[in-house]
């Protein structure tokens, strides 16, 4: 870079350069979600323009537009960018756990032992609530299970808590294949909306957007940290992050997003690979940034994409979790050409 | 030079470190004071990373203590020992890109609270230490686009950055062409006259002869020499260390120790 000089000497006082760029970043993206959910709470069967929707949203008038975004999108909308930023999140914080850009929230096996719950309860003919609840429970189940095998010996290496959630999610896999196999021809369609992640079906979107602040606020300050471990377990120790604490923080944190993510809308993929990835090539890999920055990216993603869902073949629905890869992938792909590194 | 009262930066009392099952290392006593410079030899698989690593206090030692300027580790407030001693560990691969300058910067961690941003003194500090290390103009470089030897020089600089009283060095020289390992050598010579102490694990026995105050000869086994440099490096015991005859060689005021 020919001006690299100028940018390592910030221009006297006030905030060093970098500070005042995340805020930037930061800053922009909340405009961005604030788009989003505009866009999302406007576009429909029943279009209701930007000037009606602070009075639709207050309520008073009792018309059925307000009707429709209250109890209809703006749950939906909500579920999707809480969920979006979650399952960010966790990927970021996975990346930097497993130190393999490689992983994402699911890699541990955690969707896969959502899945498992969620198409049993399935099967089993049970309501929305106790899918969720199939699901949730599956998920920490799937969890534990990874966290115990690996740690068998005391020690866990990022190899073999990795290998370990492998092979979880591959027999999950199996499991789950066997279900649909079996399971009547009524619920097949279900299921697989389950398994490729859809929002249409998330009334209690609450509990989601409440987790994402309280675990983006737990793990922002060990973000410095977290640059550390990134770098290696020895160089963080070596500098006095206590690694084990940190890990298993990181670890029961990102598991829990997780698990929360799937719950509220399936399995939706590649959010939480490729946000941190496209945030990263971005802006670099200062977990004091990424983490917020990529939270708030994976929001407004499925936020959107998620209302491009419902309205591109409307009355037809997609399941949104096509969308975020058909739109997340060749985005990828074009950022990743520009930056050869 | 003022009289130094102060205790010595690093001392081993009666360690024993050992891999697996195995003591690689028994009944180790060392003290290092400011000013010298231990070159730790050996062959491959004598435990020199592992004892290095013992000494930062990272691994627990199977018997004995290690004292970092006076106290054991524990004793420490959690962190406070990373601006006493710095380690620069063997070179691990880089997973995601990172600038030279922030890769520096990491030295000045131990000293910023939970919420504190780099400063620009911290800036300041790296970027002195980047020059140090023949890094100058490098500083928003991605650090996958340099070189081997670039990368070590700049985990030095990272290193230098951190400002220990105790910098243990493992393979300091790994990459590095003949003009830099002279120069990082002279640098962390000129740390040591300042009245740092320095560890470092070397496998150039001729580059130890000339910069060591002090040798730890481990023959892998268990056993260990530990004295003053001239009276540890003779023929017999490198010989017998390193499992292969060598031949001492008179070249002025220095020896030289080359491979029979």
């Amino acid at each position: 870079m020919a001006h690299g000089h100028s940018a390592t000497h910030p221009a006297g006082g006030g905030m060093p350069v970098q500070r005042r760029r995340a805020l930037q970043v930061l800053a922009g993206l909340v405009l961005a979600a604030l788009a989003a959910f505009v866009w999302s709470l406007t576009a429909g069967a029943l279009p209701v323009g930007p000037g009606d929707l602070l009075g639709a949203l207050q309520g008073g008038d009792g018309s059925m537009e307000a009707d429709i975004i209250r109890s209809l999108r703006l749950p939906r909308a909500v579920a999707a960018f809480a969920c979006g930023g979650l399952l960010a999140l966790a990927g970021a914080l996975m990346q930097v756990l497993l130190r393999n850009p490689l992983a994402d929230p699911y890699v541990l096996g955690i969707s896969g032992g959502a899945a498992v719950g969620a198409l049993g309860a399935i099967v089993a003919g049970a309501t929305s609530g106790w899918i969720d609840g199939g699901a949730f429970i599956g998920a920490l189940g799937a969890t534990l299970l990874v966290f115990g095998l690996a740690r068998g010996d005391g020690s866990w290496t990022q190899t073999r808590l990795l290998l370990t959630g492998v092979i979880v999610a591959a027999g999950c896999g199996a499991a789950v294949a066997l279900m649909l196999s079996l399971a009547p021809e009524g619920r097949v369609k279900g299921m697989l909306f389950w398994l490729m992640g859809d929002a249409s079906g998330a009334t209690r979107p609450w509990p989601a957007l409440g987790l994402l602040v309280v675990g983006l606020a737990s793990v922002l300050p060990f973000a410095r940290e977290l640059n550390l471990l990134a770098r290696g377990e020895i160089t963080a120790r070596a500098l006095g992050v206590r690694v084990t604490r940190l890990r298993g923080l990181v670890y029961g944190l990102g598991s829990l997003l997780t698990a929360v993510a799937v719950t509220t809308v399936g399995s939706v993929g590649f959010v939480g690979l490729i946000v941190p990835h496209l945030v990263r090539l971005a802006i670099g890999n200062d977990q004091r940034l990424l983490l917020p920055a990529a939270t708030l990216a994976g929001g407004v993603l499925l936020c959107a994409a998620d209302t491009a869902a419902r309205t591109v073949v409307a009355p037809i629905q997609l399941p949104v979790g096509v969308l975020t890869a058909l739109i997340g992938v060749p985005v990828f792909l074009f950022l990743l050409a520009r930056h050869p590194r | 030079m003022k009289m130094d009262v102060r205790p010595p930066v690093l001392a081993a009392e009666q360690l024993t470190v050992h891999v697996g099952r195995r003591d690689v290392l028994r009944e180790l006593n060392i003290t290092v004071q400011p000013g010298d410079t231990l070159v730790i030899l050996g062959r491959n698989g004598a435990g020199k990373t592992t004892l290095l690593h013992t000494l930062a206090g990272l691994r627990d030692a199977a018997r004995g203590v290690v004292l970092l300027s006076g106290q054991p580790y524990a004793a420490w407030p959690r962190g406070h020992e990373a601006c006493l001693r710095g380690l620069l560990a063997q070179s691990q691969p880089d997973f995601f890109s990172a600038t030279v300058l922030e890769t520096a910067l990491v030295g000045r961690h131990p000293y910023l609270g939970r919420w504190d941003w780099e400063s620009p003194e911290d800036e300041a500090i790296a970027l002195a230490a980047l020059a140090s290390m023949g890094l100058e103009g490098f500083a928003e470089r991605q650090v996958p686009t340099l070189s081997g030897g670039e990368r070590q020089r700049l985990a030095i600089a990272a290193l230098l950055a951190q400002r220990p009283r105790l910098y243990l060095l493992d393979e300091p020289l790994a990459h590095l062409d003949l003009h830099h390992q002279v120069a990082v050598l002279d640098h962390f010579g000129a740390l040591a006259a300042e009245g740092a102490g320095v560890v470092m694990v070397l496998h150039d026995i001729n580059l130890a002869a000339r910069y060591a105050s002090h040798v730890l000869l481990l023959d892998g086994a268990g056993g260990h020499v530990f004295g003053a440099a001239h009276d540890v490096l003779t023929t017999e015991r490198l010989s017998s260390a390193f499992g292969h005859p060598l031949r001492a060689v008179a070249d002025g005021a220095q020896t030289l120790f080359i491979p029979a």
